[in-house]
């Protein structure tokens, strides 16, 4: 990360004062300095974070030990815990919030970036990153009193007729439950998916479509084989950064979602995510064993994170061919 | 020069703070704990410190777990629960903490029942079958014997409950616990429980909003909040087996008749007490006190605050919809002043 060797320092530095103060008085000494400490300070940050989470994990992590991960138990009375059920609505939340919002914002991002007149275009992404500045609250209340119902009396009903088939599409509609959570979250990510990849979008060199359209491709042809397989490594990017946005989102999951930690297949029965539980019980934990274990939840989260980001990074690694990103993430 | 004006400044200011001290030394206390009393303790701080200008109490409505732990760990000077500290957490104390009950909370049942007009009645066994989940349909004996002359739909009972860490849902299952065995030794009373049936809603208005949404829905939530947002709620049969109404009075009477049993410390569950008037679901929420304080000031100022709690504080409960302290519970508190050190 930041500690790239200064191309520009010769093999053997003078550090006479003289020589010193003039190359203070360069700036690039200093600039090194200060950006080095800026980096090392988020690795400080990220290392300090895990620390606290990790002591003050540790009476749950003694008495429960790896079971922690496969128990669906969370008896705050009885003093049982386990995380099973709230790794899964977690995980299915953010999967359906991500098959919602990335053919969403993607298919936004290619029109603004390319397809759409160039007002109509600055229009729209100002509205889009103000979707991205509401507070998830709002997204929790609209959840609530607009899409809940909604879903309850039009979309869950229709989807159970067309689609009740399927093991996910089953049982009674409340209104609240994996699915809704997942939409709400969808929303909330559009915006982050939609500006990074636009932005990705656009920073394809202009030489490349005006090739493709001098070998006779049409308009859709060059977007979509040739800008959109430039600009990939930066539409994952933003894929991430969505990921990571849904997998923490607290206040507008925990609305919606129906806060009943149960592991089923269908989409319509209520669930129940780590940041979720946490904003519910985090405030009147008493003991310690019950809050070291929702500590332990933070740090499983934590972890759940970075596996999905070292998978997703692997992921591109298999995918890309040398060369043709844009925008290195 | 620019360092002689600094200077005239910084004596100029010294001299108005020892001019203060002159006056009788500001106290600035610093409180945590339950989030159900905020606004008849925000009341109450606020009145008091327009009565001495001198005391400012800051107090943080985190949650009566936070408020506990923030006490145990000494960063606030007085601490506040919805449920009694337990014998593990007060050994845990450096100094014994006291407690002092304050105002009183109940939790009620609401229902969304499309085509019910009536009131309904519930017994204890009806809802701790509700929310055990065996009783499943609204035409349950349970319900029906318990509502004569109203004709209860045969469709499947939703559950709701409080998601988050509270003081009603301590209620709630405190009473449960006491009315079932069952409940007792499945689920328990806390603030947070394993639920065995039910969605959770975040919050009073949380529970409120999916009970309004859901036909066929019932849920428990605060007194208070029912009161003030027009909420439709059922009467709940006391031990004398007469159906009461949560009100004011009627959770006064409760505190009443259970004032007789008070423990010195303080620590009484009030859930399910004797008395024909009296509302079975509804709880004592406790100011928690360090019987020591190493500042004479800070302790002085305590002591003169629970007194006039006690005392005058009492007319800014019922406008706010807390049910009063009973006067045996009043007397009674305050001779536990005097333990203060």
């Amino acid at each position: 990360m930041a500690t790239a060797p200064n191309a520009a320092a010769p093999a053997a530095l003078d550090w006479s004062p003289r020589a010193l103060l003039r190359r203070i008085r360069g700036g690039d000494e200093i600039a090194h300095l200060i950006t080095l400490l800026a980096a090392a300070s988020l690795l400080l940050i990220t290392a300090l974070l895990v620390y606290q989470l990790w002591i003050h994990s540790a009476e749950a992590r003694q008495k429960f030990g790896w079971g922690f991960f496969v128990t669906s138990k969370w008896d705050p009375v009885a003093g049982d815990f386990g995380a099973l059920t709230f790794i899964y609505g977690t995980l299915v939340t953010s999967v359906v919030a991500l098959l919602l919002a990335v053919p969403l914002g993607v298919g936004a991002a290619i029109f603004l970036a390319e397809l759409a007149p160039p007002k109509l275009s600055s229009y729209l992404t100002f509205v889009s990153d103000l979707l991205a500045a509401v507070p998830s609250v709002i997204y929790g209340l609209l959840g609530v009193f607009l899409l809940v119902p909604l879903m309850r009396t039009e979309i869950q009903p229709a989807l159970k007729k067309g689609l009740g088939f399927l093991p996910f599409f089953q049982g009674p509609a409340y209104g609240i439950g994996f699915l809704t959570a997942g939409i709400v979250l969808a929303v909330m990510v559009v915006p982050f998916v939609l500006s990074v990849s636009r932005e990705v979008l656009l920073a394809v060199p202009r030489d490349q479509r005006e090739a493709a359209l001098a070998l006779g491709a049409t308009k859709w042809e060059s977007t979509w084989r040739v800008v959109v397989p430039a600009a990939r490594i930066g539409i994952f990017g933003s894929v991430f950064l969505a990921l990571a946005r849904a997998l923490g989102e607290t206040m507008a999951v925990t609305m919606v979602i129906g806060n009943n930690p149960k592991i089923a297949a269908s989409l319509f029965s209520p669930g129940y995510s780590i940041a979720a539980v946490l904003a519910n019980e985090f405030s009147e934990a008493t003991g310690n064993l019950y809050l070291s274990a929702l500590i332990e939840l933070g740090l499983v989260l934590f972890l759940l994170t970075f596996i999905l980001n070292g998978l997703a990074r692997l992921l591109i690694l298999v995918t890309t061919s040398r060369g043709s990103g844009v925008l290195p993430t | 020069m620019r360092l002689l004006k600094a200077f005239a400044v910084l004596s100029a200011l010294l001299a108005v703070a020892a001019m203060a001290i002159a006056e009788g030394a500001p106290v600035l206390l610093n409180a945590a704990g339950a989030t159900f009393p905020f606004p008849i303790y925000s009341k109450w701080f606020d009145q008091y410190h327009q009565l001495h200008p001198g005391v400012q109490i800051n107090y943080q409505s985190i949650g009566s777990g936070g408020g506990i732990r923030q006490l145990l760990d000494k960063t606030v000077d007085f601490g506040a629960s919805d449920g009694p500290m337990s014998d593990d957490q007060l050994k845990q104390a450096s100094v014994p903490i006291l407690h002092f009950p304050t105002v009183l909370g109940a939790a009620l049942p609401s229902y969304n029942l499309p085509g019910v007009k009536e009131e309904l009645n519930f017994t204890p066994e009806a809802l701790a079958g509700i929310f055990l989940g065996k009783v499943t349909k609204w035409n349950d004996p349970a319900l029906s014997s318990a509502n004569p002359g109203v004709k209860l739909p045969g469709d499947d009972i939703v559950v709701v409950h409080r998601s988050d860490g509270s003081g009603t849902t301590y209620i709630w299952t405190d009473y449960l616990s006491k009315v079932s065995s069952e409940w007792q030794q499945k689920v328990g009373k806390a603030t947070s429980v394993n639920w065995p049936v039910g969605l959770g809603g975040k919050g009073n208005e949380g529970v409120s909003a999916l009970i309004q949404q859901t036909p066929d829905s019932i849920g428990y939530i605060e007194l208070i909040y029912a009161v003030q947002n027009h909420l439709p709620y059922g009467k709940v049969k006391n031990s004398s087996s007469v159906f009461v109404k949560a009100d004011l009075a009627s959770v006064s009477a409760a505190a009443a008749a259970a004032a007789k049993f008070m423990p010195d410390d303080f620590r009484v569950s009030i859930t399910n007490p004797e008395g024909k008037a009296a509302y079975p679901i509804a709880s004592f929420t406790w100011l928690l006190i360090p019987s020591k304080f190493s500042d004479a000031g800070k302790r002085d100022v305590v002591k003169d605050f629970l007194k006039w709690m006690m005392t005058d504080g009492q007319q800014f409960c019922e406008p706010l919809a807390y049910a009063k302290l009973p006067k045996d519970v009043v007397t009674k508190e305050m001779k536990a002043i005097s333990q203060i050190q």
